[in-house]
């Protein structure tokens, strides 16, 4: 009990209600009467959430801008389905499971050295520059198998195999487990520190001996590795890959989860997951005919408005006066207020003010203030 | 021999085109220090005005003058309500914001006009043969009407009051405000030129290959802003180059079967290679990291 009440449950929250509702699915799937648009939006919310912690870690923890990673999504997409679709031909006595597993190792892998490979160039890139090498892969990789020549379907597609959809949501989840796993424990170990340190300045992260090369390949290629796999995931979710899907503008909405739930969260990365996927889910079903044209224009108006809410300088004082944790740690907040001490309660052993040296000196210098000692390279620029 | 010099001529041309969107980009990043999503959706609002005033009037100059004004109005209400308020925030809000602005743009287009593609056919003048080649009119016009534009573009922001405080602005924003120059004007400034020169490409791409839909301005804009990278973004000179070299690599590319429907992997492809040998681009100023 005492062991139970040592372990950190904050780090945790995300695996029990992960987990939880993994079990669930698994429930269902055993029950088998999930009706079709449940199994496709949950399948869609694991995709979405490994897709979005995987980015996240690129953007969110390495501080790299990357807008390609639909592209890996479509080389493991393509790779593993073709993979699958071959051997359920070849080997018609094989489990399903197994090829897919197997079709799950090769995409990703395929997907994790095109991480690689370009992580190579984010060695010399920086910023908006390297968000255009990351856009330019993007669109190669899938013009290249649009055009494969009949190796990779044609223009309408490739055919894939597909499992039991009852299954499929209990699986996807499955895997965002598996990527939690291993993207927080990265993240929580020195390995992670070390990334960070990157983000927040690299020359400085060099000069405490972190090796910046290996550090960014590694996050690249893992951010790939998870990419790749559900692309795996996703192209066993229909009999068909079109690569139109994994065009920019996919690549574009997964930065647009990671931006809003926060950049270096995991949990706000798989909150808005959920989120985003829920809600144009709701508006695909909603309006329907004519109407369906509006689900973009709500969803463009949302963003901008929720991006412009939350970051406006302009309305910083607003945001921090209604905050929901301010109203939180205003109400549970200790009362302190010098000027309230009475006399007799003050230690008369000290320096008779009743004001910490502390605060008359934190007074002026306040990171932003004018007094504030020389501001960071970052800001300068 | 014959056929390279037309592919050249195509080639410039198509150039000329992503030269004068990409201006856009690389004059907003060099001042505004941001990369405007929605530039290549400010295109389709010009292509679209266009459309309906050459039906309208049968004439698509007054269209197009109509579309110019129209732009420049567009893109300073954009920057005034989009990315006005977020100046001085994070530089990947401000994206993400310019990509909202982007849906927002291409939703509008398509509850306004429907999801169709148009086909607008406006003069065609055949083909003219010069020096024994032939080529398309448009074609020719298009080339020397991006020509001029770059040439009078070049002489504002040297020698003018207002481009040269552009130019001041990009250097450093702090010390141009100093100076008593209104970085507000400017910006403002900015985004009208650059909005002006999309509806001027977008009447060209779309006198060159009629279809207008709300998706018209998606791919070219990403192809200029990688032509912007290629020169070095916030270089004026580097965006026409990167758009000439975009368009000539594409013709060449077009002109053969076998690369034909590869062209915009290896436009991209070139993109990578340049920026992995020049990491801030052709034309680009080497900024060096200090602590």
């Amino acid at each position: 009990m005492k062991a139970l009440m040592n372990i950190k449950w904050k780090h945790y929250i995300n695996y029990v209600v992960v987990g939880a509702f993994t079990i669930y699915l698994a429930y269902m799937a055993f029950a088998g009467d999930m009706p079709r648009s449940q199994t496709t939006l949950y399948t869609d919310i694991g995709v979405t959430i490994i897709l979005a912690v995987s980015l996240s870690m690129v953007v969110g923890f390495l501080g790299e801008l990357s807008l390609g990673h639909a592209g890996f999504m479509c080389v493991g997409a393509y790779v593993g389905g073709k993979l699958a679709a071959t051997f359920t031909e070849m080997f018609t006595d094989l489990n399903e499971y197994i090829i897919f597993v197997i079709a799950l190792t090769v995409g990703g892998l395929a997907a994790m050295l095109c991480g690689f490979i370009i992580g190579l160039p984010a060695l010399r890139l920086r910023g908006d520059y390297l968000a255009i090498v990351t856009l330019a892969f993007g669109e190669i990789v899938r013009i290249i198998f649009l055009n494969s020549g009949g190796v990779f379907g044609d223009q309408s597609g490739m055919k894939t195999p597909r499992l039991d959809r009852q299954i499929l949501p209990f699986i996807s989840f499955i895997l965002v487990l598996v990527t939690l796993f291993v993207t927080q424990n990265i993240i929580r170990s020195k390995h992670g520190r070390a990334i960070t340190a990157i983000r927040d300045s690299e020359i400085a992260a060099k000069a405490t001996g972190i090796n910046v090369t290996k550090y960014k390949l590694m996050v690249f290629a893992i951010a790939a590795l998870f990419a790749g796999i559900a692309g795996v995931l996703s192209s066993y979710t229909e009999n068909k890959i079109q690569a139109a899907t994994y065009d920019y503008n996919y690549s574009i909405e997964m930065l647009v989860i990671v931006v809003l739930g926060g950049m270096g969260s995991i949990n706000g990365a798989i909150v808005a997951s959920v989120l985003i996927t829920y809600i144009n889910n709701v508006l695909q079903t909603q309006l329907q005919g004519n109407m369906a044209v509006l689900k973009n224009l709500i969803y463009a108006i949302v963003l901008i408005v929720i991006v412009i809410y939350n970051n406006a300088p302009a309305l910083k004082g607003f945001r921090e006066t209604y905050n929901i944790k301010n109203l939180f740690s205003k109400i549970f907040a200790k009362k302190h207020d010098p000027s309230k001490v009475h006399d007799d309660e003050a230690k008369w052993d000290r320096v008779p003010t009743k004001i910490d040296i502390d605060e008359v000196l934190s007074v002026d210098i306040q990171t932003g203030s004018p007094y504030a000692p020389d501001k960071s390279e970052k800001e300068k620029n | 021999m014959e056929q390279i010099i037309t592919t050249l001529i195509n080639g410039l041309s198509a150039g000329g085109t992503y030269a004068m969107i990409a201006l856009g980009y690389t004059m907003v990043y060099g001042i505004a220090k941001m990369l405007n999503f929605a530039h290549g959706d400010v295109i389709m609002v010009g292509a679209y005005t266009i459309f309906i005033f050459f039906t309208m009037l049968g004439n698509p100059l007054i269209g197009l003058l109509i579309a110019v004004v129209l732009c420049m109005l567009l893109g300073i209400t954009i920057e005034r309500l989009a990315y006005r308020p977020l100046r001085g925030a994070s530089p990947l809000a401000v994206l993400i914001t310019a990509i909202g602005v982007s849906y927002l743009l291409q939703a509008l287009a398509q509850i306004v006009f429907g999801a169709d593609i148009k086909r607008p056919v406006f003069f065609d003048f055949g083909k003219i043969s010069v020096f024994g080649l032939s080529i398309a009119v448009s074609t020719l016009i298009t080339l020397i009407a991006s020509a001029i534009i770059m040439v009078v573009l070049s002489l504002f922001v040297k020698y003018t009051r207002t481009g040269r405080a552009m130019i001041a602005v990009s250097e450093d924003r702090g010390a141009a405000e100093l100076m008593g120059i209104s970085v507000n004007k400017i910006i403002v400034i900015t985004f009208a030129i650059g909005s002006a020169l999309a509806a001027v490409a977008g009447f060209f791409m779309i006198w060159k290959a009629p279809s207008v839909s709300p998706t018209l301005g998606a791919l070219p804009g990403i192809k200029a802003f990688a032509a912007a990278v290629i020169g070095g973004i916030g270089s004026l000179p580097g965006a026409m180059l990167g758009g000439i070299l975009m368009g000539i690599v594409g013709a060449f590319s077009n002109s053969f079967e076998f690369t034909a429907p590869y062209t915009d992997a290896i436009v991209f492809a070139v993109l990578i290679l340049i920026l992995l040998v020049r990491p801030s681009g052709l034309l680009g100023k080497k900024r060096r990291e200090k602590v």
